[in-house]
């Protein structure tokens, strides 16, 4: 595909994205929508959080603006801020101010990340007001019908530091996501990487095998992810010890004994 | 250069009756010092270095070590050698001198049976790889230890110090990975769900029968491990076939009638009436011992305390239902959800009233532990524990009265076990410490009351000097990007264009936060020592820094620390990190009165654990003492506490704590820089500075 650049309010998810439902959550993410709810989705990095909203992007036929949260994102980076152009200064929106406008999705990936000041900002766009306030500009802006608030973060990561608080969070239809049940995972991996089923089988059996050891050295399993990275590999010819090792293993630790015995679990298996 | 000249006859008496305490022992150390004396002297150093070693532990296991070793150096490697003489010192320290007598001997078989293979894999080396190579395959949570042979009591596997069966270090390593795997195989699937010891009754040679019995259910694992795990089943089959293990005829129909997939235990006692008349196989390399008895205590004990641990959870659950339990309260049940495979272990959904409920935590791993040793949930086990059993002293790991564990004849119930270094032996002594976490008494006294109003004068201070460390946002000026438009900046640079210079790019104000991530850990030194002003003075010293650290809003814990002998090790709870300060805290800091003696390193130890469960950028140990570390009993007074000490120090530096030490012992700095670094400890030649000086320093050191 040729690239080109668009701007994120252009960005709609044009073909169907590869999404099998765990659940109701497609259901319960379109009354949400009908109902002009925003939503939080949970669940462990990698198990199909951005994928889910990608396909709902798609399905709703709105753009997605996806903003990756960080430990420096202020409230300024979401709304926007004044910049200098020819000697003026200009307003310019940011990424939450453009879809208020646009009526897209903004989706904020692993909200927790990102500085108190820019979590509060989103309250008075959380609840029935729908409106964000623009401090700089004196303004509030009045969200277009079809905007759509989105957040994701990781209950695994919890601590003391990085946790949603309750004025936050009780504002969001919540869902929850885990990983797959097997079966389902099995079929993900071999639609994803073209390898075949009893490849794909091996795969998750291994993904089980890293999620046990969760609280046993690792802070998590292997993702969703991660198997089809392993299964890419795999499909191009990498013999699957090897994938494993490097699409998995070295991707879920840097501790060598770690490291030796997800190995061994890997030629054990293979 | 180094003296490489071999040590004379008289200078190995010397040093052995030296360290063999002859004068008191009459052991004869001539013969055996004519025998080093023919060793070349790396060999020479090697010997004696460890008697050494071992000497500081038991001088007669030292000996018995030097008599055998002399013979084993020849064909034996170094590291295996060490391996056998640590394994003999643990067991000295865990089981008593018979049990470590009993390792130095079997070196003799060992090396027999293990002639030209230095290629061993030492348990210390694989233990941590193969435990979480265990954890990681399906079913209960195992553990896995140290022990004279492989078997499992179906918790816990054990392997022996040393594999060194195979040529290869490689090999070696495999085959203690498949004696993990067949071991871990036996509580998967389900080999100890039947009583073994009943079952095996019946036959007149019961040596025989187990014997039979244990390749036959070997058969049938390896056919299980051969459908779930094939590489592996791959990798045992090879070392079979290396190792030569014949099988008696007609055995091949039994591991085809085992290697169907719905094969159980019951099928493996079947054919034991068929083979009990014949010939008994060999062993296979990896096939471990089946010791019945540990398992069935095991599992006695296990089945118990799962049956209630579960109907307490459940009840706890109909609790948060606002269930009350009563002949028509609704009832939970267990589906079994079909795995994927045969080889899974079916997933289990606990349901109330037909309706599936997010089960509670650790629920989980608790219906996979009780469906492996009874192969379903018996009903009787989803009936929520009634008022009279709900008792929490009934399951789980109970948390005893420290005072009341302690009195009467020792035990080490419900305590933490911690290592000791032995500088002598220049290893860890394991699990040596036994140590109890207690609380201070509360006292109210007015302690605080006195200490504020004999000190507010340097509390106001402290306070001023504390808050200008606060979190503060400043303002950047001058940035390349940020929130706002720098205005002067801004002026500046429309000049700076309008003359045709260039314009600036820094034209942005930001706000900057820099967060104190900090945790710190008081360590107060309780022992005998402190008694009168030294304990007034670290009171005080507490109270001041609670008020000042409260401003900063920094984590802080405090403990005290003291005990006596190695058995009995005591930490007194002050203030944990969760806990506000407030009038309790304030009344246990009162309560901080002298105890006994002054045994640093497993205090560092277990403080530095609770530390490292904190989430924190900046981690202090802050160690408030008055001398240095000392003990009544087993030698820690000395060297010894101060090497023990100082190794805790470097392991809990390693974890990322960064250690410091105030002390009033104004001998101090002869054993403070080695045991704390040159920097990383200060000595106050008062008492009555300690206040002041202890929020001086923690000021200086956080910033």
């Amino acid at each position: 595909m040729q690239s080109r650049a668009l701007t994120s309010e252009e960005y709609y998810v044009e073909s169907e994205p590869y999404y099998e439902a765990t659940g109701d959550e497609i259901a319960i993410f379109e009354a949400a929508y009908q109902n002009k709810l925003p939503v939080l989705l949970k669940g462990p990095t990698g198990c199909g959080k951005t994928r889910f909203m990608e396909y709902m992007a798609w399905r709703l036929k709105r753009p997605l603006i996806t903003v990756s949260c960080h430990d420096d994102l202020t409230a300024s980076d979401l709304v926007g801020r004044f910049l200098i152009k020819g000697g003026e200064t200009v307003w310019v929106d940011g990424p939450l101010a453009r879809a208020v406008r646009a009526g897209a999705i903004c989706y904020l990936d692993e909200i927790v990340e990102a500085r108190k000041d820019a979590i509060v900002v989103i309250h008075p766009l959380a609840d029935d007001r729908r409106v964000l306030p623009m401090e700089k500009l004196g303004t509030l802006l009045q969200a277009n019908d079809d905007f759509c608030l989105a957040i994701s973060y990781n209950p695994g990561y919890q601590s003391v530091l990085k946790d949603l608080k309750q004025s936050t969070r009780q504002r969001f239809v919540a869902l929850e996501f885990d990983y797959p049940s097997a079966d389902l995972e099995r079929k993900i991996v071999a639609k994803e990487s073209g390898v075949d089923t009893a490849l794909a089988e091996k795969l998750v059996k291994f993904a089980h095998m890293t999620r046990n050891l969760k609280g046993s050295g690792l802070d998590e399993g292997a993702s969703t992810r991660l198997l089809v990275h392993a299964g890419k590999l795999i499909a191009s010819g990498v013999e699957p010890i090897a994938a494993c090792r490097s699409a998995i293993a070295q991707a879920i630790t840097d501790d060598a004994e770690m490291l030796a015995a997800v190995r061994e679990l890997s030629t054990s298996l293979f | 250069m180094a003296d490489n000249h071999p040590l004379s006859a008289e200078q190995i008496r010397q040093a052995l009756e030296q360290w063999l305490e002859v004068e008191f022992t009459f052991i004869q150390v001539e013969d055996l010092a004519s025998s080093i004396v023919s060793l070349p002297r790396e060999d020479q150093d090697f010997l004696l270095g460890w008697v050494r070693r071992i000497a500081t532990t038991n001088i007669q296991i030292a000996h018995q070590f030097a008599l055998r070793a002399i013979s084993q150096l020849a064909h034996m490697d170094r590291r295996m050698i060490e391996a056998w003489a640590l394994h003999a010192m643990d067991t000295y320290d865990r089981a008593g001198s018979s049990p470590a007598f009993k390792v130095i001997n079997e070196l003799d078989n060992f090396a027999q049976l293990s002639h030209e293979h230095a290629a061993g894999a030492l348990f210390e080396e694989v233990g941590g790889i193969l435990l979480t190579f265990v954890r990681g395959l399906s079913g209960r949570h195992l553990k896995l230890e140290k022990g004279e042979a492989a078997y499992t009591d179906s918790e816990t596997l054990f392997l022996p110090a040393v594999v060194a069966q195979m040529r290869e270090a490689a090999d070696n390593f495999k085959l203690c990975k498949a004696m993990v795997a067949l071991l871990w195989a036996q509580t998967r699937y389900g080999t100890f769900r039947i009583n073994l010891t009943e079952a095996l009754k019946p036959y007149p040679d019961s040596d025989k029968a187990l014997k039979q019995f244990h390749a036959l259910e070997t058969l049938r694992l390896e056919a299980c491990i051969g459908r779930e795990l094939p590489g592996l089943y791959r990798e045992m089959q090879r070392l079979k076939t290396e190792t030569g293990v014949s099988q008696p005829a007609g055995w091949e129909h039994y591991a085809a009638d085992l290697a169907r997939p719905e094969a159980s235990v019951a099928d493996s006692l079947r054919l034991l009436e068929r083979v009990y008349p014949g010939a008994t196989p060999d062993a296979v390399c990896y096939q471990g011992e089946l010791r019945l008895d540990a398992v069935a205590a095991s599992i006695a004990a296990r089945i118990e305390r799962e049956k209630i641990l579960l109907r307490v959870k459940l009840a706890m659950e109909f609790e948060k239902q606002t269930i009350e339990i009563r002949s028509d309260a609704p009832s939970f049940d267990v589906k079994q959800i079909a795995a994927d495979d045969r080889s899974d272990l079916p997933r289990m959904e606990i349901t109330l009233d037909d309706a599936p409920i997010a089960p509670p935590e650790g629920v989980n791993q608790l219906l996979t532990s009780i469906f492996l040793d009874l192969g379903e949930i018996p009903p009787e086990y989803l009936v929520p524990a009634g008022p009279g059993e709900y008792d929490t002293s009934l399951f789980e790991d109970k948390t005893q009265d420290p005072d009341t564990v302690w009195q009467g004849t020792y035990h080490e119930e419900g305590a933490s076990l911690y290592p000791e270094w032995d500088f002598g032996r220049q290893h860890y002594r394991k699990n040596w410490c036994v140590l109890r976490e207690k609380e201070v008494k509360p006292l109210n006294d007015g302690f605080l009351q006195q200490t504020l109003d004999k000190h507010s004068g340097l509390v106001k201070h402290l306070r001023r000097t504390f808050e200008a460390m606060r979190d503060e946002n400043r303002l950047l000026k001058r940035e390349p990007s940020g929130d706002e438009v720098d205005i002067d900046a801004l002026i500046e640079a429309l000049a700076d264009a309008r003359d045709g210079s260039e314009m600036s790019e820094r034209l942005f104000m930001r706000m900057h936060r820099s967060e104190r991530n900090i945790a710190v850990m008081f360590m107060v030194d309780m022992s005998g020592s402190t008694k009168g002003w030294i304990n007034d003075a670290e009171r005080e010293s507490l109270i001041l820094l609670c008020e000042t650290l409260e401003l900063l809003g920094d984590r802080y814990a405090i403990y005290g620390f003291s005990g006596i002998t190695r058995k009995r090790c005591e930490i007194f709870r002050v203030k944990s990190f969760d806990e506000p300060y407030g009038e309790m805290v304030q009344r246990r800091i009162a309560g901080i009165s002298p105890q006994e003696y002054t045994r640093m390193g497993v205090a560092i130890r277990h403080l530095s654990t609770i530390l490292n469960e904190v989430d924190a950028r900046t981690k202090l140990l802050i160690t408030l003492s008055d001398g240095k570390p000392d003990d009544y009993h087993d030698g820690y007074r000395g060297q010894y506490g101060i090497e023990d000490t100082r190794m805790a120090l470097i392991e809990a530096k390693r974890s990322g704590i960064h250690p410091f030490c105030i002390t009033i012992d104004t001998e101090g700095r002869d054993y403070l820089p080695h045991m704390y670094g040159a920097v990383n400890y200060t000595v106050i030649a008062d008492v009555k500075e300690l206040p002041l000086k202890v929020t001086d320093i923690y000021r200086r050191l956080t910033r």
